[in-house]
């Protein structure tokens, strides 16, 4: 047999080896592959677009309660009933009513002023009484609505989602990875062999994007088939963009698990890391709400970057120079921490 | 004549806060030798080999492996050694064929993996998870991984340990085997009959010092006694009971009895009965042997290998 046949380069066949082992653990592709989508679908749902609610609104039982009722069924924006008086009130003080109209013939308009909906209940009402007892409207005004695909919910939610993916899973991973192999004294083994310490980071890196491209594209995928979400700006872009936050998070990954001796203790770091970022990055809400001298440092945060790039190309469809400082910001985490844990790795 | 040493060390020494694991310790093996490191769990075995093989630094001492220092050449060496380490666990989801494929890859030159599992008797594994091995294979496919790189040397840490003596003799095969195609060996054990069997020469360390060097033939000639005397009796005798037995060459204390080191048992043997018999206790086991290196490291350190 050819001896040429057996030597492919270290690099290529530790990439092929974590790749395997990756793929042989049932668990791992469970939490990479099939979880994101469960986590997709389910907010998906919960915040899907609705037809905008009826206000519920009462008329109290009088003389006149049944032309009321007749005048406010007309209005598409109100769901009306006729309750007794005193339920009536009780019904308007729990909440489940916005507003009360008296049954007399001068109705009364019975409301909180400081609820908005109770607002909004008390213009609708009286339009719909005036309109019925014979007001000419000085012209109809023409309506467009705007809940446009781009300004929905599950548009904001799901860039946020594979951005917070890529960081999970990269970072699991890739840390769980090392960890394991120093705790087996398997980083040793490979100390006591000629291959170089940077071709082993760097394979953990490399398969690492290899999942990373299945695990986006099955998420974006699903989004898209499921939710209609789509990505308006360069695709090119968006891929470009999820290699880079994937690399990022990656290099961080092999920060994190550069010292660590046992799993707890990588995954107590893994929390400290990621959680900040949970909670700042506006994977789920904007940061908007946060001070103004928070912000520069939210907007540093690797998982930031690559959420806000992500809704730019996908949502609001800008092109490379508009994301630019994202870009910059992600290679230089990829850089940083790739050359620290390098430098401050521990082989046994 | 450094360029005939595989390796050498001097005045070794790397001490933790709470002890001295390599005490001054000093070592040569000849190109084509087989070396073995005899001593006790903690005797400083590990630490020294791990110095040796540039995976550990010494506080002190000079090493030298195929005359190059870890310093100045440690690529070069690595391309050129090949080492076990004492408690590996290869991924156990990868196959023994892929994981001798990955070794091989890390080297410029080396051995065909297929050539190699069959002369280890592991092509019928080729395709097994590592996880599915017992431990005599996970240990043979150990050493494959640290033969692949076809080494000058091969360093093998407690390479036997815990395996069942089909296993361990399959592993000396191995070890027998690759020194006949010329290679050196540096082995540590503690069981004295592997390093009978396998070494050319031993150092014998306890407490991070070397306190025996020799062939094993010459190692056990300094007890001067080639055999073995183990007895215990109800109440235990006195040493002076049997001092003046004809070639004696000292005892040592064993729980309720005694090793007795002597010339010729035909002689001792009657002597310490009628020994037995004068003081008046009761005999309640005598048996002999002829002298190990056990007994020559029980005679050393008045402990044993194994509990030490």
């Amino acid at each position: 047999m050819p001896e040429t046949r057996h030597t492919k380069s270290p690099l290529f066949e530790l990439t092929i080896y974590r790749l395997k082992e990756f793929i042989r653990e049932p668990d791992a592709v469970f939490w990479v592959l099939i979880f994101p989508l469960l986590l997709t679908l389910a907010l998906g749902f919960a915040f899907r677009e609705k037809p905008p609610d009826r206000i519920p609104v009462g008329v109290s039982e009088g003389p006149f309660a049944q032309r009321h009722l007749l005048a406010l069924k007309k209005s598409p924006a109100l769901q009306p009933r006729i309750y007794p008086e005193r339920e009536g009130r009780e019904e308007l003080r729990r909440g489940n009513i916005s507003l009360l109209v008296d049954g007399g013939e001068k109705p009364v308009y019975r409301f909180d002023p400081t609820r908005p909906e109770s607002r909004a209940a008390r213009v609708e009402v009286d339009n719909a009484l005036q309109n019925s007892a014979g007001r000419r409207d000085a012209f109809a005004a023409k309506e467009e609505h705007v809940t446009e695909q781009g300004s929905r919910y599950i548009d904001f939610l799901v860039p946020g989602l594979i951005a917070m993916n890529l960081m999970g899973t990269g970072m699991w991973s890739i840390s769980f990875a090392v960890v394991n192999a120093r705790l087996k004294k398997l980083l040793k083994r490979f100390l006591a062999t000629p291959m170089r310490k940077t071709t082993f980071l760097t394979a953990q890196f490399l398969s690492r994007l290899v999942f990373l491209v299945v695990e986006v594209a099955v998420v974006a995928t699903f989004a898209w088939l499921v939710f209609d979400v789509e990505i308006r700006g360069p695709v090119l872009l968006f891929c470009l963009l999820c290699l880079l936050g994937g690399a990022a998070f990656a290099g961080i990954g092999i920060l994190v698990s550069s010292r660590a001796k046992t799993l707890e203790a990588v995954s107590g770091l893994m929390n400290l890391v990621m959680m900040p970022m949970w909670i700042c990055s506006g994977v789920f809400f904007s940061y908007e709400r946060f001070p103004d001298a928070v912000k520069p440092i939210i907007r540093a945060l690797p998982l930031t970057a690559l959420a806000d790039a992500l809704r730019m190309v996908m949502n609001d469809g800008f092109g490379t120079a508009a994301v630019m400082p994202q870009i910059i910001n992600l290679v230089a985490w990829t850089l940083v921490s790739f050359a620290v844990g390098l430098k401050i790795f521990r082989w046994s | 004549m450094t360029d005939n040493l595989a390796i050498s060390c001097k005045g070794l020494r790397k001490h933790y806060s709470d002890v001295k694991a390599v005490d001054g310790l000093d070592l040569d093996v000849a190109r084509g030798e087989c070396f073995g490191l005899l001593g006790p769990n903690g005797a400083g075995k590990t630490t020294t080999i791990e110095i040796l093989e540039g995976l550990n630094t010494p506080d002190a001492g000079e090493v030298r492996v195929l005359g190059l220092s870890w310093r100045d050449s440690e690529r070069d060496i690595r391309e050129r050694i090949g080492v076990s380490l004492q408690e590996t666990q290869l991924s156990e989801k990868i196959t023994v064929y892929e994981t001798l494929r990955l070794f091989r890859s890390f080297y410029r030159r080396g051995r065909d993996p297929e050539e190699l599992l069959r002369g280890l008797s592991l092509e019928e594994k080729r395709n097994s998870r590592v996880g599915k091995l017992s431990g005599g294979q996970k240990q043979r496919l150990a050493v494959a991984c640290a033969l692949v790189g076809e080494p000058e040397i091969l360093f093998l840490d407690e390479p036997t340990t815990g395996l069942d003596p089909q296993s361990r003799l399959q592993l000396w095969e191995i070890v027998t085997s690759y020194r006949q195609r010329g290679g050196t060996i540096l082995l540590t054990t503690h069981y004295m009959e592997e390093a009978e069997r396998l070494c050319d020469r031993i150092a014998i360390i306890d407490h991070g010092h070397r306190i025996a060097l020799g062939t094993p033939k010459e190692l056990i000639a300094t007890l001067e006694a080639p055999h073995i005397i183990e007895l215990t009796t109800e109440p235990a005798l006195e040493e002076s009971d049997f001092k003046t037995l004809s070639g004696f060459h000292g005892a040592t204390r064993r729980d309720k009895g005694w090793q007795l080191r002597v010339d010729s048992l035909a002689i001792a043997v009657p002597q310490l009965i009628a020994a037995v018999d004068a003081r008046g206790t009761k005999l309640e086991t005598l048996s002999t042997h002829a002298a190990t290196l056990e007994d020559l490291f029980v005679a050393m350190t008045g402990r044993e290998l194994r509990d030490a």
